[in-house]
């Protein structure tokens, strides 16, 4: 029977102290308070004084409560039972099914051993031509959504999830409010994707440091699938929360800030989360898609800085499109050499006339005259960003790659678009300009 | 042998632990903490009464206050001796392969392997005879690795002028077997063994003079060995933002740099980035002696998952292995992926220390670790007279992709070139993305002085240009304005620019970079005669198009001469005579 204490000497922030002996370092503990049971964490001993991060929250906490260590790290249930599930950011249900318990695994395990992972190499179809053709998402990639409050990335997570051809989504929300929430489930539910899904979800209703544990709990789970042979795809939305609450503890833990108030350990704390994407040599994947909110749009900001610098790339979501600019694929030249042998040309010489038509955009608005070259370019800008970049186009990358040199050929001649000739004449559509 | 010292744990703050302990510690001595059956490994960093604080190279995750510690009194050292090329090792010297057969898809805490294997033999062919006055790092014999004589050296802590005594014949002897047996002055007998450890946060000092850097690196980057040059022994550093191309310029210096030996340590960065070296390395033969490039490469890698004080050790290991190699007259180049990230380790654990914080909440110490670890750089003469050579390379990452940052700011003080990368270029898909503009280095380039210099100019004069235009319209602008602001696109797109996925593109070697920067040369020089904007523009990006297909031609084949031919003619064309 594990000791219960009831001697909490001090209770700052979410963080409480309570003196007790042989607790280890990062374990978990349940304190009793007259609202119910909440979970905590130890994050510093020192000699009988046991700081622990109470994931509800401090208030209504009595110096009286009752601390029960439970003598072990963080445990969720993992397997098949978890499939179509919904819990909340402690791993307790949300959804009416019963309480699971069963296979039991610690969550923030140790790291992957690098000679155990493999060079990506596997292409994940999206249905999105501005993913698909010009950035391309791959298996075990990381990846986050930069956008800002307002932007529908909770709406192009949850496209990519159902069209993405995964074994098992995991939804880990944070600070999620009640409506996106409602919105993924029904949405899954709608495509017939809820039953391989398993939601962890935090909304923004619930105490902020709950938030803390979804990602572990999110992943570790993901983990123990991959290493059954399972392809995951990992839904984290929206991780800036994370970071707010990462702030929180450790402002109320008297760390030195190191930038806009955030801790020192930012960077490793976003990267121990995000370094779980992996495709194990022998084993599955894992595949991370995070939302990344940026304040005041500014990627320079803390959070979208560290992430851009630990992730595979990024998609820069801005006025309900993916931006061709600032949006990158790290990993896309993995894949995208072996499609079709048209993928890099069209990628290429699309973005660069889609440049020169961002140029001719600029001098249109200063009012310069348009010259006939510059009449094409808008012409072709306008039909890109219709067919290509609106969300709404839902076409195979094939279709799309047809697509790009239907609208080029339709805008400009062949020398015109700078492509080679032995592409062109694989590829021009015979109809078009030449 | 002394009693064993020992500690008990009093608090537990993240990865730093506080232990009491009785009789005596020293600092920066390595401990070990038992938890049950594991064994995790720490280092002393702080002394206060009888409490000293450390930084515990693992999860400190289930530690209990009261747990004992196991003192060692030994600082924390790698193993220096054959069989580290090809490796793949952590940062405290744990080979990864090797980890990976024994505990799995995971990194186990507390499990230590031997960075080189006891019971591997090696073929010893001595060179010292019994009778021999020795000193420090003088060679004692050679053993086989890969394609380089390992010396096996007199070990590099010993003082003074040694006697050999005796020393084993030539045969198969393994790490363990003493090979030579040394005595000093007093008449103590040290034994010699193929492998000898070596603290990792002292330079290994064991050679006559340290000379000043001075012939060229060539890593067949044109940017960098025509404008901005690195030596050998020297330090430079990669400054960028994220996305800006700083992990792939090192991976292609790390292929393509003339060095014997390639140390990269990957610090606090991705996984998936070592995976690729680690995983094409074995199939790419290096040009130079048609050997795969693993083979003359040692990675040292702990990627932003792993234990942080690991990280902060990582980029020591790593330096230390680069001056053994040194010591047998090689030329090595340290590849450090981010410096940064170092840095960081060291700011998380000053944090933890509670010491005043400096800029950014960085110790105040940053700028002087920094320093004496690119001091650790430089080309030496060995006591026999030969000579070898540790260059740096470091990446910084600086928050928000901006230079006034300390850990940038620290590490030009000390460096003898900046490649600084910008937004704007890769953006724009220019690569390598390092801006000329901003960027400068103190060592000299292989290419004439005056043609460096008048490269320089027009680039600056082709961005002053550019501004201008973007104020008055190409209207305003005059033609001999407008050449020289062509002059310079082309001067960049066929010169600066490299095509990192084109087999010929992506390498060049300082012969040809010579003889194409002199080609451009006179280009730059030429005064040409157009009739208007239009046609000088046509005209330039015709002769940019035919000096890329002359980009991707063999060096002095039948296609490259022939473009050659015809850039030629359609420079004759206009120019002025």
């Amino acid at each position: 029977m594990n000791k219960v204490y009831t001697d909490i000497i001090q209770i700052a922030g979410d963080v409480i102290t309570v003196e007790a002996e042989g607790v280890g370092y990062m374990d978990i503990a349940e304190i009793t308070t007259r609202f119910g049971v909440s979970i905590a964490q130890v994050i510093q001993l020192n000699g009988k004084r046991v700081s622990l991060q109470v994931f509800a929250g401090s208030r209504g906490v009595s110096t009286e409560d009752k601390v029960r260590f439970l003598g072990c790290p963080m445990r969720v249930a993992s397997g098949g039972n978890l499939l179509g599930r919904i819990f909340n950011g402690s791993g307790m249900p949300l959804d009416k099914g019963p309480v699971l318990s069963e296979n039991l695994i610690d969550i923030g395990g140790p790291p992957v051993n690098p000679s155990k992972r493999i060079i990506p190499n596997k292409m994940i179809r999206t249905g999105i031509p501005m993913i698909d053709v010009f950035n391309s998402l791959v298996v075990s990639q990381k990846l986050p959504i930069f956008s800002i409050a307002g932007e529908p990335y909770n709406e192009l997570l949850a496209r990519v999830a159902i069209q993405a051809e995964v074994d098992i989504i995991i939804l880990g929300g944070m600070g999620l409010k009640n409506d996106d929430y409602l919105f993924f489930r029904d949405t899954l539910e709608e495509h017939g994707a809820l039953s391989r899904s398993i939601f962890f979800i935090h909304t923004a209703a619930d105490p902020t440091v709950e938030c803390l544990l979804v990602p572990d709990i999110s992943l570790a789970v993901a983990e123990n699938f991959a290493l059954q042979n399972k392809r995951v795809l990992v839904l984290l939305t929206d991780m800036t929360n994370f970071s707010d609450s990462l702030k929180e503890i450790a402002i109320t833990m008297e760390q030195v800030p190191s930038n806009r108030g955030y801790p020192g350990d930012l960077y490793s704390q976003l990267a121990s989360r995000y370094e779980k994407a992996v495709d194990f040599d022998t084993a599955g994947s894992i595949t991370i898609l995070a939302a990344t909110t940026m304040p005041g749009d500014d990627v320079t900001h803390p959070v979208p800085d560290n992430t851009g610098y630990i992730t595979e790339g990024q998609f820069y979501l801005k006025n309900k499109v993916i931006e061709p600019f600032g949006s990158l694929s790290r990993l896309k030249q993995q894949v995208n050499g072996k499609t079709r042998d048209d993928h890099r040309t069209i990628m290429d010489m699309m973005i660069q006339l889609f440049a020169s038509y961002r140029e001719t955009l600029e001098k249109q608005a200063m009012g310069f005259q348009m010259s006939p070259w510059d009449k094409k370019l808008l012409q072709y800008g306008t039909r890109f960003e219709k067919d290509m970049m609106s969300l709404e186009v839902n076409i195979p990358l094939e279709k799309a790659l047809d697509l790009g040199w239907e609208i080029m050929a339709a805008c400009f001649t062949p020398e015109e678009t700078g492509i080679k000739p032995s592409m062109i004449k694989k590829y021009w559509p015979k109809n078009g300009k030449d | 042998m002394a009693l064993k010292r020992k500690g008990n744990i009093t608090r537990i703050n993240g990865n730093m632990v506080t232990v009491a302990f009785k009789d005596f510690v020293v600092q920066n001595e390595v401990a070990y903490i038992i938890h049950g059956e594991e064994r995790l490994k720490s280092e002393i960093i702080r002394v206060r009464g009888k409490n000293a604080e450390m930084q515990v190279y693992e999860s400190t995750s289930g530690l209990k206050v009261g747990e004992e510690v196991d003192l060692t009194g030994e600082l924390l050292s790698v193993e220096l001796g054959p069989g580290l090329l090809g490796q793949i090792f952590d940062g405290l010297q744990n080979p990864l392969p090797q980890l990976a057969e024994q505990c799995g898809f995971f990194l186990k805490r507390g499990v230590y392997l031997e960075a080189l294997p006891d019971e591997v033999k090696w073929d010893f062919i001595a060179s010292a005879k019994k009778g021999d006055n020795v000193r420090a790092a003088d060679k004692l014999g050679f053993v086989q690795e890969k394609i380089f004589k390992h010396f096996i050296m007199v070990p590099f802590g010993l003082e003074g002028v040694l006697e050999v005594i005796s020393i084993v014949e030539n045969g198969k002897y393994n790490m363990k077997e003493p090979i030579a047996k040394l005595k000093d002055r007093n008449g103590n007998i040290h034994e010699a063994y193929l492998e000898q450890s070596w603290p990792v946060k002292i330079p290994i000092r064991a050679y006559s003079e340290k000379l000043k850097p001075q012939e060229p690196l060539v890593t067949k980057m044109r940017l960098i060995d025509s404008l901005f040059p690195v030596a050998l022994g020297g330090t430079y550093c990669i400054p960028g933002p994220f996305g800006a191309g700083k992990t792939v310029l090192q991976q292609l210096t790390s292929r393509h740099a003339e060095v014997d030996i390639v140390i990269i340590a990957a610090c606090g960065e991705r996984a998936g980035e070592v995976v690729e070296t680690l995983r094409t390395f074995p199939e790419i033969s290096d040009p130079k002696t048609g050997k795969p490039l693993i083979d003359r490469t040692v990675i040292i890698c702990n990627t932003s998952s792993m234990p942080v004080a690991a990280r902060e050790s990582s980029v020591y290991t790593a330096v230390t292995i680069a001056e053994y190699y040194r010591q047998m007259g090689l030329n090595v180049l340290l590849l450090a992926d981010s410096t940064s990230r170092w840095a960081q380790a060291m700011r998380e654990m000053s944090g933890r220390l509670e010491e005043i914080p400096g800029e950014e909440a960085f110790p105040a110490y940053l700028e002087s670790r920094i320093a004496s670890f690119y001091e650790r750089a430089g080309i030496v003469k060995l006591n026999d007279g030969s000579t070898g050579s540790v260059t740096i390379g470091g990446t910084v990452s600086p928050a928000g992709g901006n230079f006034e940052e300390p850990v940038t700011q620290g590490t030009l003080k000390v460096v003898g070139a900046f490649h600084g990368l910008s937004r704007e270029r890769s953006d724009a898909r220019k690569y390598p993305a390092i801006d000329p503009l901003l960027s400068w280095s103190k060592y000299k380039s292989f290419i004439d002085e005056t043609q460096v210099k008048r490269g320089h100019d027009i680039l600056r004069k082709s961005h002053n240009v550019s501004q201008m235009m973007k104020v008055i319209g190409e209207e305003g602008t005059s033609l001999s304005d407008y050449v020289d602001y062509l002059k310079g696109e082309f001067f960049d797109f066929v010169y600066l620019q490299q095509n990192a996925f084109d087999e010929v593109d992506q390498s060049t070697t300082s012969e040809r970079q010579i003889y194409i920067f002199n080609f451009i040369y006179n280009i730059l020089e030429a005064e040409f005669n157009f009739e208007d904007k239009n046609k000088a523009l046509h005209f330039f990006q015709k002769l940019g198009q035919q000096f890329r297909g002359l980009n991707s031609a063999k060096w002095k084949d039948k296609e490259f001469e022939k473009i050659e031919k015809e850039i030629s003619s359609l420079i004759m064309e206009k120019s002025n005579e």
